[in-house]
């Protein structure tokens, strides 16, 4: 049983850096050859002011960089093996490019139990912005949380 | 690389597609670093075993990267407002990923005209993994 009083608990801030070299990396794991992406003269000409991150990477940055990455599982009290990914949602507000810092501010806002309490779904809701205070982006989940049968 | 978006995309007009090769163990671990989804229900057959699962299974958001790349193929990124899914079932070891996404609404978001997009993400049984939606500027 996940606490609904959980609801509106912020978690722990992350600074993530935007780096060419593990871009690179997510890139090539994804076979990702779209010029924007790893060309500079491409992403200007697209009018960025350096190479833009891929759709999903916001993701990736805010758990590369966090002192925890499952810091919501040690909050929320269950097992890593028993999550499952439900909802994702990127809302994007401005550029994030290659060199930006980006500030993620993650807070959970729903608890909900479904199937009788064979599963919790629990909502998160990160706010991100950058070096200049710029709100780039909104990024928010659903984690399914799978409930041990109780006898 | 799909044709660029039209302007004046109809509704029902199909502009996103994409397939992607067989999802195999050494995707799923390089994914794991290059992601920084540690998860080892992915990546560790121990683990997940233990967990109940027969066998190691795909990120979501590995499936998900493979959408927005289809996306963006079709979509300039500078375009993109918003992009969400749902992860409706879990993508199993070797699965080939077909993305695809059709014009669903024409609407006014915060001012501007904009086109909503369906998205769905089948493996190579036609059986539905993700099911998205996007919100690009026209």
């Amino acid at each position: 049983m996940i606490a609904p009083s959980l609801i509106g608990h912020s978690l722990s801030p992350v600074t993530a850096h935007v780096e060419p070299g593990r871009l690179r990396y997510f890139r090539e794991t994804l076979g990702e050859t779209n010029p924007v992406y790893g060309d500079v003269k491409a992403a200007q000409a697209a009018g960025y002011a350096a190479t833009p991150v891929p759709p999903t990477y916001l993701f990736c940055l805010e758990m590369m960089d966090a002192e925890q990455a499952f810091e919501f599982i040690t909050v929320i009290g269950v097992d890593i093996g028993r999550l499952l990914h439900g909802e994702q949602r990127f809302t994007y507000r401005a550029p994030v490019v290659v060199g930006d810092t980006l500030k993620f501010q993650p807070r959970i806002v729903s608890v909900a139990d479904k199937k009788g309490g064979a599963m919790t779904l629990v909502g998160i809701e990160t706010k991100v912005t950058n070096q200049n205070g710029t709100h780039v982006a909104d990024v928010s989940r659903t984690v399914v949380v799978l409930n041990p049968k109780t006898a | 690389m799909s044709k660029p978006v039209k302007t004046q995309p109809a509704i029902g007009d199909r502009i996103v597609h994409k397939v992607f090769p067989p999802i195999s163990r050494h995707t799923l671990v390089l994914y794991c670093g290059a992601s920084g989804d540690h998860n080892p229900i992915h990546v560790d057959l121990d683990f997940a075993k233990a967990a109940g699962y027969p066998d190691v299974f795909t990120h979501g958001m590995l499936v998900m990267g493979y959408l927005g790349q289809a996306l963006t193929d079709a979509v300039p990124p500078p375009r993109l407002r918003m992009f969400s899914t749902r992860f409706v079932a879990i993508t199993q070891l070797g699965a080939r990923l077909t993305c695809e996404g059709h014009v669903s609404e024409l609407v006014e978001h915060d001012g501007e005209r904009c086109a909503k997009l369906a998205l769905t993400t089948k493996d190579e049984n036609g059986d539905l993994k993700l099911a998205g939606e996007a919100v690009i500027a026209l």
